[in-house]
């Protein structure tokens, strides 16, 4: 697609081309040597900063980092389980035939979506006096099961009429056809959507820090406040480069279903304005919460 | 260069030592843990619940250098921790049967009257409105608020010479809102103290501000970056112990204890064991306030 | 509830600097997004390929590390600003760019072909290509999602209140340790100036949104 916006270089503009590439590769080097010469005149490339890592007190902090990670993963995990049959439930209520439960419905979506994250945290840790970790997990799920419910019904409402007609012709029960016939094609359609949701959950986590959730970045913190503020730089830089490999891996990992998914969906169901849906990274109009997911917080 | 190396190195050395301590005190009989008494208490008392549960949960802070920090072995350390050990161990519970719980400036109060914590024992200061909705034994020690700053500035000797600059605190922490309203300071919020030191050493903040107990802390890591503006204090913040606000008999008993300490010499083992390495001179128990 | 009518200044500073740092960030993160989207389908293989790293590490990282590096990281590496704010700002927009350029990019694809063909056919360059035919044609499709990425702009400014800015959630931190005993009404007064912002975006999308169905 991209090669139709431009012909194809010739020798000259291909010669200009790698000179501009040089060129930007020079500079972004260049940026970089410069930082790394700064932070190395602070000491922070010196060994003994970094011996935390495998020195003496390696094993502790190794422990604590994993710690941190699990509890990273753990309230992501308990979040999403919790999260994705709230978000079924709440999009049931959503397109209920029913106005007085489909309108409050979509009252409480809206007031859930417009909430930051943090805050929702913050306000079930103060109010409810719970611990950190049912407050971050809390409010994990009411915003993710929002968004859920959200992209859910876009599934559900992309689907040709004729799907529903057809239950209900067959003699299901509203509910009937809703949960064999329409959820399950919808689940199938918006799965690349679920899962960017739920990389953008497991992002979410960090926010824990702010609430003194002890999940990654706050054990990080916590080892640096007890060792002393010099391995505060090598214990964020390893810890974020942890959170961004796990990020990563996950974001692969729904890449590879989105692949397969789509694959399958070619050869079945999904109409084409899905298909540009997937590649274009959710641009479609249907699947645009696949957008404003990512940037959630 | 080389002096830097030096000193880094000293400060792991530090930092090792420290953790050695801390994994010793937690590996079962150390020299701070008091002896279980083999109590008993009258029926119907806190206590005697408690002895019999042989199970105390105790909130406490775990980013207070000195009074309730975590270590990197996942137990809380400090002079808030040694006190209550030793409220423990009077109440016959052992020190590996506590349950500490993280408690923050704003959950203290509603964590004490859900129930979710017997004690507080958090760097936390008495005052009328929390006298409101849980009672205080103690006083067991009184801080009072500081100013840390760079250790090359000489401008800043009181509180009031901050009129009008930046200071960086604790978001929503009483020492911020003390030096806005009072001194007309701009407070900086962050989330943990130890996020206020780096811009007080890029010179983006004038000061830090909090218990001189805790700025003391700072200092007595990292010598050469700063000090303490003054040793007076311009507040007085009396540490308390908060527990359920209609339980009389347990706070009495308390305050017996904590009277008790100071007579054996178990305050003076606890402050020296933790806070003491960095404050030389021993506080004396202030008077406890039995209301 | 006096608690929340006594703090109304607060809450009222807060919202001001919430709003400033969304319109900033938003400002700043549309033209740098629309700059790497564009990278992102130019003929030069570097920039092309400077984009989407940077756009996949960014949406990758958390937000809360991007702050940590904005805030305390990069005044290591000697660049300082006076105001707080300006760590918060180029921590958010270099977030929030990265989901803008994606946004921007999908719309570019959404362009049919054969405008893109016509319009090189007639002689123009990939310059005038993108800026004249295709991406204003993309910016109808683009709208609904970019209005939800600012959305999301405006929440996550929240964050910012734990990193040394004094702006509607940590005003909500303070009061909430000023009236413990009100913390409820106080936070839901926070939740209601956020509403104010993102509520009237929200539906600003909605419309748009039905706007271009209908269009198609």
């Amino acid at each position: 697609m991209t090669s139709v916006l431009y012909d194809v270089p010739g020798p000259k503009a291909r010669l200009y081309s790698l000179i501009g590439s040089a060129a930007g590769i020079l500079i972004i080097l260049g940026v970089l040597a410069i930082a790394v010469v700064t932070l190395a005149q602070q000491g922070i490339f010196d060994a003994d900063r970094w011996e935390i890592f495998y020195g003496p007190l390696a094993p502790d902090v190794w422990s604590l980092i994993g710690q941190g990670i699990l509890s990273t993963l753990a309230a992501a995990a308990v979040a999403a389980v919790i999260a994705f049959p709230l978000g079924i439930a709440l999009c049931l209520l959503r397109i209920s035939l029913i106005s007085w439960i489909r309108i409050p419905t979509q009252v409480v979506l809206e007031f859930l979506r417009g909430m930051p994250v943090v805050l929702m945290m913050l306000f079930v840790l103060l109010v409810f006096a719970t611990g950190q970790f049912q407050a971050v997990v809390v409010g994990l799920v009411l915003y993710n099961a929002a968004i859920f419910a959200e992209i859910l019904r876009a599934g559900i409402q992309s689907l040709p009429k004729g799907q529903r007609e057809a239950g209900l012709a067959i003699g299901l029960r509203s509910f009937q056809s809703r949960m064999s016939i329409e959820f399950p094609q919808a689940v199938r359609r918006m799965l690349p959507s679920l899962i960017a949701q739920l990389v953008v959950l497991l992002k979410d986590t960090s926010l824990g820090y702010i609430v003194g959730y002890e999940e990654l970045l706050r054990k990080i913190q916590i080892m640096a406040d007890f060792l002393g503020p010099d391995f505060l730089f090598p214990a964020f830089f390893v810890g974020a480069a942890i959170y961004i490999l796990i990020n990563l891996s996950v974001s692969r990992i729904a890449i590879m279903i989105e692949r397969r998914g789509s694959k399958k969906a070619a050869g079945g169901v999904a109409p084409a304005s899905i298909r540009t849906g997937l590649s274009a990274g959710g641009n479609d109009p249907v699947a645009k919460d696949s957008v404003e997911g990512p940037g959630t917080k | 260069m080389k002096a830097f190396i030096t000193r880094r190195k000293s400060l792991l050395v530090a930092a090792s030592a420290v953790l050695a301590l801390s994994l010793s005190a937690c590996g079962g009989s150390s020299t701070t843990t008091p002896p279980v008494a083999s109590a008993s208490f009258e029926a119907g008392t806190t206590m005697e619940k408690l002895n019999k549960a042989q199970k105390i949960t105790i909130g406490t802070k775990f980013d207070q250098p000195l009074f309730g920090q975590k270590g990197l072995d996942g137990k809380p350390v400090g002079f808030d921790v040694e006190m209550g050990k030793a409220i423990a161990a009077k109440l016959g519970i052992a020190a590996d049967k506590i349950e500490w719980v993280e408690t923050v400036s704003q959950n203290r109060e509603s964590f004490i009257e859900q129930g979710r914590v017997d004690l507080v024992i958090a760097t936390y200061t008495i005052n009328d409105a929390r006298k409101e909705k849980v009672a205080f034994a103690g006083p067991y020690y009184e801080a009072g608020q500081a100013l840390l700053v760079n250790k090359d500035d000489t401008s800043i000797t009181k509180p009031e010479d901050v009129k009008g600059k930046k200071v960086c605190s604790v978001t929503g922490s009483t020492p911020a809102k003390t030096i806005a309203e009072k001194y007309g300071a701009e407070v900086v919020p962050a989330a943990t103290y130890t996020a206020c030191l780096e811009p007080l050493r890029n010179k983006q903040v004038v000061a830090v501000t909090t218990d001189n107990v805790i700025l003391a802390g700072y200092v007595d890591k990292e010598p050469d970056a700063f000090k303490l503006a003054s040793d007076e204090t311009f507040t007085k913040e009396p540490y308390g112990i908060g527990l359920k606000k209609d339980d009389t008999v347990f706070r009495n008993w308390i305050n017996d204890q904590l009277e008790a300490f100071q007579k054996d010499g178990e305050y003076k083992k606890a402050w020296e064991a933790t806070a003491g390495k960095v404050i030389k001179t021993t506080p004396e128990l202030p008077a406890v306030n039995r209301y | 509830m006096d608690a929340v009518i006594a703090s109304l200044p607060e809450y009222w500073d807060g919202f001001l600097r919430t709003l400033y740092l969304s319109v900033i960030s938003g400002i700043i993160a549309l033209i740098v997004g629309t700059l790497l989207a564009a990278m992102r389908v130019s003929p030069v293989a570097a920039l092309r390929g400077f984009s989407m790293f940077y756009v996949e590490v960014a949406r990758n990282t958390p937000l809360t590390i991007i702050f940590f590096f904005a805030a305390i990281v990069l005044p290591r590496l000697g660049v300082k600003f006076e105001q707080f704010e300006v760590a918060a700002i180029i921590a958010l927009s270099s977030y929030t760019a990265a989901f803008i350029a994606e946004a921007v990019r999908s719309g570019v694809n959404s362009v049919p072909v054969g405008q893109a063909e016509a319009a090189r056919s007639v002689g123009m360059t990939f310059t005038q290509v993108l800026g004249f035919i295709v991406l204003p044609q993309a910016v109808r499709t683009v709208i609904p999602p970019l209005i939800n990425i600012l959305i999301a702009l405006v929440k996550n400014s929240s964050v910012a209140g734990a990193f040394f800015v004094l702006e509607l959630f940590g005003y909500g931190r303070q009061l909430s340790n000023d009236y413990g005993d009100q913390v409820l009404w106080i936070l839901l007064g926070v939740a209601f100036f956020y509403l104010l912002i993102t509520v009237p975006l929200g539906l600003l999308a909605h419309f748009v949104e039905r706007k271009v169905a209908i269009a198609r």
